[in-house]
């Protein structure tokens, strides 16, 4: 059998079928009510003004959306986001509050004057996000038999059809991590010149080592005048690791 | 009937999650007090004080139930649950013996445990917060940094074996066991042993609650049974890690006659990767802060990489 023929036997035909919504099974009335649970609980999360209170709801409705996957026979992408969602992404969350100490009980400055903006924003992609669905499947019924779901199935799908996409994905991915690596390691020429202290334990103790010093400084200081830079040292200060920072600049 | 079987296999590993941790606890008393050149507990009743867990029990049975005037109270109270609730659910999931001798058979098992273990840790973020204190905090803050730094090699060496096997599903990965594993996938038990160990904030990675400088870390403010819930979740935590490695590196049921005794060599096995992480903790001291994540970055998860790499090696090499 290939795998298209399997994945298709796997997840049903989408043959529109002659299926009543009037008398619903007790499996669809779960989801239906775990669907309200999590969109309550998402709503409670976006406004509620607490906002440790706002990642445990959020916890909630990503957990909520997990087992409506599990309903759905999506097993191994249930674990998946409990996994990533649950076990890391809401923990992140989580330790970024506490390192700004979120208070306990309300949060006087957790309102912001965009959300009206937020509002229309959630609004319009939810509204695009279901006509796209809704027109995409429209009254065809896939009927779900167990292990539709299963690792090897998405498995297969996967690294089938989609190699593509997934690849691109992770290049996207890698791009991100670089960036981030990037960006936290800061520009190495803007090092702070070192101490005052540190060159001075090096120099001699003579008569002319201050002079000796201060000479060479005097022509890439104007130097970096000339050029604007508002990081040019005053006249009056004699500093030592003011010479190369100025030559650095120029 | 399938009703019936489904309680009963549920009832079975409610039982296991209830008497094991306290085996293992008690355990622990006395392997520590003997390395240590010590008897332990000796009088709570009668032989060699094995009722001391009891005792301890009632004692925290009996202890006044207190939530500090300044903590969020119903985050506070709801903690110590999320923290032990989990590890109930994993142990649904190993296998113990061949022929369906496991809680429930899960198709995608192994990431079900790992994911369902993360959500633990949330449990004690939250006591973290919610009680109000800042020892609390920074013990919260530091397990949340420390799960982080750990989940990522744990998950890399679990990805390992089921390579190796071929499949995500526990008792399938014990299933296909052979013996060259051990040798084989040597370096990614070590790593996931060694992450689990993190995981649960066991001696020498005990950081979040080091008590010389922060008291117990998000436990300071418990008292009585939600206390006892935390220890408990702890020694249940030990039981999950060390049968998990069993099943996934030493080969869980395999053993001489593994067909009648399959379930013996499980828990022979379980019980003696429990000894080690008990060992553990009295040889260690305490590591770092930073210690602790340059081992994390620096040492397991290279390894991890390692592993993976050798595993898709051979696999390929020997189908």
């Amino acid at each position: 059998m290939s795998p298209a023929a399997t994945l298709l036997a796997a997840t049903g035909s989408l043959e529109p079928a002659a299926r009543s919504f009037l008398s619903p099974t007790g499996q669809e009335i779960v989801f239906l009510l775990v669907g309200i649970a999590v969109l309550g609980s998402a709503v409670v999360a976006v406004t509620t003004k607490q906002l440790v209170h706002a990642a445990l709801w959020l916890i909630v409705a990503l957990g909520g959306l997990a087992v409506e996957f599990l309903l759905l026979t999506a097993e191994f992408i249930a674990w998946v986001q409990v996994l990533i969602y649950l076990g890391s992404v809401v923990v992140l969350v989580l330790f970024g509050l506490m390192l700004t100490k979120a208070p306990i009980g309300r949060s006087p400055d957790a309102d912001s004057k965009n959300r009206w903006v937020a509002l229309a924003v959630a609004l319009a992609s939810a509204g695009t996000l279901v006509t796209l669905v809704v027109d995409a499947f429209r009254t065809s019924w896939i009927d779900l038999g167990a292990g539709g779901g299963s690792a090897a199935v998405t498995g297969a799908s996967l690294f089938r059809n989609w190699v593509l996409p997934f690849e691109a994905l992770s290049v996207l991915l890698l791009a991100a991590l670089v960036g981030a690596i990037v960006l936290s390691r800061g520009d190495k020429r803007r090092v702070p010149a070192p101490r005052a202290g540190k060159l001075r334990a090096g120099r001699p103790v003579g008569s002319n080592g201050t002079v000796a010093a201060t000479a060479p400084r005097t022509a890439p200081e104007a130097a970096g005048s000339a050029a604007g830079s508002s990081d040019a040292p005053s006249a009056g200060s004699s500093d030592a690791p003011s010479a190369p920072a100025a030559s650095e600049e120029s | 009937m399938n009703l019936l079987d489904t309680v009963l296999r549920c009832l079975a590993t409610l039982v296991v999650f209830l008497t094991f941790p306290l085996v293992i606890g008690q355990t622990e008393h006395k392997v520590m007090a003997h390395m240590q050149g010590r008897l332990g507990p000796m009088y709570a009743g009668g032989f060699h004080g094995w009722a001391q867990l009891v005792a301890d029990g009632v004692k925290f049975a009996q202890k006044e139930d207190i939530v500090p005037a300044g903590a969020d109270r119903r985050i506070f109270q709801l903690a110590p649950a999320v923290s032990l609730l989990p590890y109930l659910f994993v142990l649904l999931a190993i296998p113990v013996g061949p022929n369906g001798f496991v809680g429930q058979a899960v198709d995608a098992g192994l990431f079900f445990v790992l994911a369902v273990m993360g959500v633990g840790v949330i449990g004690k973020l939250m006591a973290g917060w919610a009680s109000a204190n800042k020892f609390s905090l920074l013990g919260g803050l530091r397990t949340a940094a420390q799960l982080m730094s750990y989940e990522l090699p744990m998950v890399l060496a679990a990805a390992s074996v089921a390579m190796a096997a071929g499949t995500l599903s526990l008792p399938g990965i014990v299933d296909s066991w052979q013996w060259y594993w051990l040798p084989w996938q040597i370096i990614g038990a070590f790593v996931f042993f060694t992450a689990g160990l993190a995981e649960l904030q066991r001696p020498p990675f005990d950081m979040p609650v080091a008590d010389s400088e922060i008291i117990f870390g998000a436990y300071t403010e418990y008292t009585g049974l939600r206390f006892a819930l935390f220890l408990l979740s702890e020694y249940v935590g030990i039981l999950v890690v060390s049968a998990l490695t069993a099943v996934l590196f030493l080969g869980g049921w395999h053993g001489p006659m593994s067909d009648q005794l399959g379930w013996l060599w499980m828990i022979l096995k379980t019980f003696a990767l429990a000894f080690v992480v008990i060992w553990l903790r009295v040889t260690y001291p305490r590591l770092r802060e930073d210690q602790l994540m340059r081992f994390a970055w620096a040492v397991l998860i290279p390894l991890a990489l390692v592993q993976l790499a050798l595993t898709g090696i051979i696999k390929v090499a020997i189908s």
